[in-house]
């Protein structure tokens, strides 16, 4: 078994340009986004780190560069312990990271997350498509300038997109005949049930909705 | 009409004149996202050659919850519902596993007492999970009554949960720093009881599959993962164990005393669908032995950190009292529960596999960055490899013994 210490130690020594990185558990080393291919490869051949546990990245915020900081978790099975080794992206507007996935397939997976969620782009990633936004969405909803409510999009289907061109337009979320609106009035009178926007075979759909 | 008869001679030539007439054209296939085999919104995209698999590419972006934006808006306190809904079969386990990394962040011990409890909410867990999964798998191959059976030991589970939790399903029972509250009069009898009868009936569901002629010939030999495949692939859990790595977080690096307990970890040594099945299995044997152990030395004190006071809400016969204790509160509660900054990763070994949260602190009451590493995105990540080359009908039982979540496979 490797203690972290030595881990650390050796990392430095092979590669100089490596610096600490705080952490609260984990030995966690920063690196040169060029570096860090060779750094796994030799985490996982000369130290046994042969398990990648995840592939995340970090934003900064808007206005800091480096934006992106991509961070890999390593394990070593036979070892027990992890390395966390993060590395700022180069550019702050299309970040790039090396992908890893010729090393271990688990990273297309998690390197497809990042780019959905963050827009890193991995290179030589063999398949790097979205992976739970639908392909053709325009935002990345983890970066900071993302909204928690999110942003209103036409959900232009691909299929259907493609041949006619059109867009589907989204459900009304406020004002809709079932959905309460929020900061208007009182809720008891934003209640669907009050507003009586519901529509039926007797009643005719409200023109507005 | 007379029948042509294939004479010894001209075989040859009828085989040629059948493959002629049977040219396979390949077909496409969506399979879901609402097949019954794929548990929840999984889609996977086909590609057929006659029966056997030749492609496929899993679609799993249906659900859109936004657990980690969600993370980055709240505070810490006010995230542990959200663990309830990743695995939603354990979520005891979720809460543990979520409140030991924040633990970690803070640089917090919890007492004995709540490590106990703790330990015994995740066994539990794991069995209610694994109950639910070898039914579920029960049913996909064609076998009902195991469904049944686990089900009603679910339920008596289920009645645990709310007599400890208030909560049968949702339960939200952890805190940052120790549990919601101490476990009632009586409960803990009543969970030794529970593992008294829970084990013959045990045997007797496993009976129904472990010989089964129908269930061995669909799961033994089929969606065979290797060592290597297993690793690369970043399996955790049963799933990796199943295919013979002795990888378990709970004897690797222990965390709520788990080095206190004698327990085995069952591997499989071909990796094939019957060997994770047989891994669940004796997992379950393995919690009801831990839950014993925990029981027979259950510890006395305080189920939560009575020294945290900047972290831990304050009990609400103080917050009553004392114009201390209700500043405190309303601290916590309104700006959440301030943490130093920093960078911790915490996994814990869930039901699914090792179910991790890397938590980025810049101080204050909310997370900077919340990524979730949930066991069931990796576990699925596989499918492309392990369906090729195997029949339609053996993704069903791939698919099953994975014994995946879709609402963990979502961010």
């Amino acid at each position: 078994m490797t203690a972290p210490a030595d881990v650390t130690a050796a990392l430095q020594s092979k590669f100089p340009l490596a610096t600490l990185r705080p952490s609260g558990d984990h030995p966690a080393l920063n690196l040169p986004i060029a570096e860090v291919f060779a750094a796994l490869k030799y985490l996982r051949d000369e130290f046994a780190y042969d398990f990648l546990v995840d592939v995340t990245a970090i934003d900064n915020g808007v206005d800091a560069s480096p934006r992106f900081t991509a961070v890999w978790h390593v394990y070593s099975t036979t070892g027990h312990g992890y390395v966390r080794l993060a590395a700022d992206c180069l550019k702050d507007e299309k970040p790039v990271a090396p992908s890893v996935v010729s090393l271990w397939a688990t990273a297309n997976w998690h390197e497809r997350e990042a780019f959905d969620l963050m827009g890193i782009v991995f290179e030589n990633h063999p398949d790097l498509r979205r992976i739970l936004m639908w392909d053709g969405y325009p935002y990345h909803p983890l970066r900071k300038d993302f909204p928690l409510a999110g942003i209103q999009t036409p959900l232009p289907d691909i299929e259907v997109g493609e041949l006619t061109g059109a867009s589907v337009k989204p459900a009304p979320m406020m004002g809709g005949p079932f959905v309460a609106s929020s900061g208007e009035m009182n809720m008891t009178d934003a209640e669907p049930s009050a507003k009586d926007e519901s529509w039926n075979e007797r009643s005719e759909k409200p023109a507005t909705a | 009409m007379a029948t042509e008869y294939a004479f010894p001679d001209s075989a040859a030539k009828n085989a040629d004149a059948a493959a002629q007439e049977f040219q396979t054209e390949k077909m496409s296939l969506a399979m879901g996202p609402s097949h019954p085999s794929t548990h929840g919104v999984l889609r996977l995209q086909l590609e057929l050659d006659g029966e056997v698999v030749t492609q496929c590419d899993p679609i799993l972006g249906y659900l859109h919850r936004g657990d980690e934006k969600i993370a980055e808006n709240m505070t810490y306190n006010q995230f542990v519902p959200y663990t309830d809904r990743l695995d939603y079969l354990a979520p005891l386990a979720n809460n543990v596993a979520y409140a030991i990394a924040v633990e970690k962040l803070a640089n917090l011990q919890v007492p004995a007492r709540c490590e106990a409890i703790r330990v015994i909410c995740c066994e539990l867990a794991r069995i209610s999970a694994h109950l639910l999964g070898l039914g579920a798998y029960g049913i996909d191959v064609g076998a009902w009554s195991v469904f049944l059976y686990s089900f009603e030991e679910r339920e008596k589970l289920y009645k645990l949960f709310e007599e400890l939790t208030g909560a049968r399903f949702t339960t939200s029972y952890t805190r940052i720093g120790g549990v919601a509250r101490d476990v009632p009069e009586g409960w803990n009898e009543r969970v030794g009881k529970f593992c008294d009868q829970f084990l013959p009936i045990l045997e007797e569901i496993l009976s129904l599959l472990t010989r089964n002629k129908i269930f061995t010939g669909r799961t033994q030999g089929v969606g065979i993962i290797s060592k290597a495949d297993a690793i690369s692939y970043g399996l955790t859990g049963p799933n990796l164990r199943g295919s013979g790595v002795a990888f378990d977080l709970r004897k690797d690096r222990p965390y709520s005393g788990y080095e206190k307990y004698e327990f085995d970890v069952p591997v499989g040594t071909t990796g094939d669908c019957y060997d994770r099945y047989l891994c669940r299995g004796e997992e379950m044997r393995q919690s009801v032995r831990i839950v014993r152990q925990v029981l027979a030395n259950f510890p006395a004190g305080s189920y939560y950190n009575e020294d945290a006071k900047k972290i831990f809400a304050p009990r609400k016969d103080k917050v009553l009292t004392s114009m201390e204790e209700l500043i405190n509160n309303f601290m916590i509660t309104t700006e959440g529960p301030q943490m130093p900054a920093g960078e911790v990763y915490f996994e814990a070994e869930n039901p699914k596999g090792a179910l991790g949260f890397f938590i980025v602190s810049k101080g204050g009451g909310v997370p900077y960055r919340m990524k979730i590493r949930s066991p069931s995105f990796c576990n699925l990540s596989i499918l492309p490899k392990v369906c090729v080359g195997s029949l339609v009908s053996d993704t069903v039982s791939i698919l099953g013994s994975l014994d995946f979540v879709m609402g963990e496979c979502d961010r």
